[in-house]
């Protein structure tokens, strides 16, 4: 496919997608309390969307991902939460 | 167009969902045991789901002309307790006998964890000893990354494991690789939030290629869609792929991974 194709495939899909995730932030400003790990770890993603990388997705997912590598002692938990809750503080 | 759907929890689906697949062109649909949304209290509950998905869905799918295929373990969401593990794991090979079970699955890991990892190779371990294939759930979200890799290195380090008889599902775009270097089969998962997208999928198929690579729905009592695969199918169309690449993907693919094990034999082919 061409860049052509792909722009008019996906182009509004794609657009509408940008918007929600700009609603998103605006959403958690407007709101009162305390942010969390999560919405730093999402901005944090947000850079991979601009860097010029091919592998934006792969680098997203990265961001959000447990990095460490030993298996934790024992599973107190059996859901995830969509991000590390351990990756440090910028 | 024809296709199978490799990862499909029938049991929490309704008929409806047997018909509207069948009329979307689902030839055979695999099981692969899973959590149920609690915990099971003892090994009885499981006996009972392994006959649920041995004798009860095939006849539910068979109304349909589809083919049931199931796989059987306990799954990493209930492996914290080993002793539940190994009352399950002893009658697994009652089961693994039946001619519509195809393997050991959905075995692998939730949140990265000893017990789970014990599980997880005695699951490997019988797999060996039953020369059966398998079938992986990687984790979720933050923990899919890890897991992959500890679930890659633990069915690498047996030897008796041949890897091109192993699949990794609900692989994404950080996790393909490292299981396609391995020499396993990749699968994608074309679910809501948590795995990927139609358009995502249709992306790894594109940079990685069509080799030892499926997609299913792994549809199931969370929000999911039992016609994702079939969906995808139609999005490939539009991106321009060919009948013959997508019924590789759809349908060949599946058939040659399960083909592996003697009992998969399909009704209807067309």
């Amino acid at each position: 496919m061409t860049k052509q194709r792909i722009l008019d495939l996906y182009f509004m899909d794609a657009r509408f997608k940008l918007t929600e995730i700009a609603a998103f932030l605006d959403r958690v400003d407007r709101a009162d309390g305390d942010e969390d790990f999560r919405i730093a770890a999402f901005r944090e993603a947000l850079k991979a969307l601009d860097s010029g990388d091919p592998e934006r997705a792969k680098n997203v997912l990265l961001t959000f991902s447990d990095p460490t590598e030993e298996p934790i002692p024992a599973a107190t938990t059996k859901a995830a939460c969509g991000t590390w809750p351990d990756r440090p503080a910028d | 167009m024809r296709y199978i759907e490799p990862h499909g929890h029938m049991v929490s689906r309704t008929t409806d969902d047997y018909k509207a697949m069948a009329i979307a062109g689902c030839k055979a649909i695999c099981e692969p045991a899973f959590w149920a949304g609690f915990d099971r209290s003892s090994a009885d509950g499981f006996c009972d789901y392994f006959r649920q998905l041995t004798e009860y869905e095939p006849r539910r799918a068979a109304m349909f002309g589809i083919d049931h295929y199931s796989w059987m373990c306990i799954n990493p969401k209930e492996s914290e307790d080993i002793k539940l593990a190994d009352d399950v794991l002893a009658i697994i090979p009652e089961f693994i006998e039946k001619e519509n079970v195809l393997g050991i699955g959905e075995i692998g890991l939730n949140k990265n964890s000893r017990n789970e990892i014990t599980v997880l190779e005695k699951h490997i371990d019988l797999a060996a000893e039953l020369n059966q294939l398998i079938l992986v759930h990687t984790p979720h979200l933050e923990d899919k990354l890890k897991g992959t890799k500890l679930i890659v290195d633990i069915i690498r380090n047996d030897s008796r494991i041949e890897p091109g008889r192993v699949i990794i599902d609900h692989v994404e775009e950080h996790t393909i690789k490292i299981v396609k270097d391995a020499g396993m089969w990749a699968g994608m998962t074309l679910y809501p939030e948590s795995k990927c997208s139609p358009n995502r999928a249709i992306d790894m198929l594109e940079v990685f290629g069509s080799d030892n690579i499926w997609m299913n729905a792994a549809c199931d009592w969370g929000p999911s869609d039992p016609l994702a695969v079939p969906k995808t199918m139609q999005e490939m169309r539009r991106r321009g792929h060919t009948d013959e690449f997508i019924d590789k993907v759809a349908f060949g693919n599946p058939v040659r991974f399960m083909g592996q094990s003697p009992k998969f034999k399909l009704s209807d082919k067309s």
